[in-house]
């Protein structure tokens, strides 16, 4: 059975990789404002 | 001799908790209106800035109700409903609730003036201190008229995505806001009278608890008088075409029927509460449908 400090450090392991792929998302979506923004003021 | 005390290792909350902490159920007619609002402006914009508005809209609503229940830890303890949410049943520290509500409130506002315009995320600040500071803290345990005048956090989304879009308020979100903002009495009330004792219990002074049932029945349908106004003047004014004109008098008049049944009659020994509980399912699906319709009205003309 594992012990409490496995089941801590499998729960810090998830959280991390969560947090990973949010700033992951982050990054792509902060290029693609910054794309979209630069695309509508060539237009103006 | 030296004596050692063993710091005891704290189980930090699982992902799943955070998320459940900003009532995912809730944020879908939240997201659907303020997406709709968006949609209905005469305005269109990048895909990649809709998008990141309405997750904005997303979070801020995530945030608010993450603030929400780090403020009502106990009431929620107290009912069957929210007993079993991550902070009343143990699962998550009231501080960690508190940095997540906070960082995440920040972060959806920031991002919206990035993305979008400064007004709509003016507007977003507004909603979430309205509904954590106006409704949570200072009239949720106060008055029964909490959900009256707290109803109007959850008006704001229509108006941030029309915000959003064309970066300035007309008519139409107005409108949409004072819909939703007088839609929130009859349905929470509804809900209310078959969840009395579950909010008896807690100590909220939701109408049916304070007031009794008789002047809550009354209240329902006196509420649904000026809804029905509001969602039709879109139509009446010009605003909006036929399509959305008529299914929005459809859908009043099937919810206008509803709260007529409940507000006429009384409760019996041992009642199931089926008129009430048919009136609180038909109000989620009405939004869902006076709202579809405007986009469905704004596309078709």
């Amino acid at each position: 059975m594992p012990n409490d400090e496995d089941l801590i450090r499998a729960r810090q392991r998830s959280r991390s990789r969560i947090m990973a792929l949010l700033l992951g998302a982050f990054v792509i979506l902060m290029f693609a404002i910054s794309i979209a923004k630069i695309k509508a003021g060539m237009t103006h | 001799m030296t004596t050692t005390t063993a710091t005891p290792i704290t189980m930090p909350a699982d992902w799943r908790d955070f998320l459940a902490l900003t009532k995912p159920r809730v944020m879908t007619l939240v997201v659907f209106t303020g997406l709709c609002g968006m949609l209905a402006a005469p305005v269109q914009i990048a895909p990649v800035l809709a998008f990141t508005a309405i997750l904005c809209i997303a979070l801020g609503a995530g945030a608010a109700g993450a603030l929400n229940q780090w403020y009502e830890a106990d009431l929620d303890a107290k009912m069957k409903r929210t007993a079993r949410r991550p902070l009343p049943a143990g699962r998550m520290d009231r501080q960690s609730a508190l940095h997540f509500g906070v960082g995440l409130s920040a972060f959806s506002v920031i991002l919206m003036g990035l993305a979008a315009n400064l007004l709509a995320a003016g507007i977003l600040a507004v909603s979430i201190l309205f509904y954590v500071l106006v409704y949570t803290v200072w009239l949720k345990r106060r008055t029964p008229q909490n959900i009256v005048i707290g109803g109007a956090a959850g008006a704001f989304p229509p108006l941030i995505g029309w915000a959003a879009a064309t970066g300035q308020v007309a008519v139409l979100p107005v409108l949409l806001f004072a819909l939703v903002f007088l839609w929130t009495p009859p349905h929470f009330w509804a809900l209310a009278m078959f969840m009395k004792s579950d909010y008896a219990a807690a100590g909220v002074p939701m109408l049916p608890v304070v007031a009794g049932e008789r002047a809550t029945r009354t209240q329902i349908g006196l509420y649904t008088i000026p809804m029905a106004i509001a969602a039709i003047a879109p139509w009446a004014l010009g605003l909006t075409g036929a399509i959305y004109g008529l299914t929005a008098s459809l859908a009043t008049l099937v919810f206008a029927v509803l709260a007529l049944g409940v507000s006429l009659r009384t409760t019996g020994a041992e009642d199931a509460m089926r008129p009430e509980k048919r009136l609180f399912a038909w109000s989620v699906l009405y939004l869902f449908i006076v709202f579809g319709a405007l986009v469905v009205d704004r596309w078709v003309s």
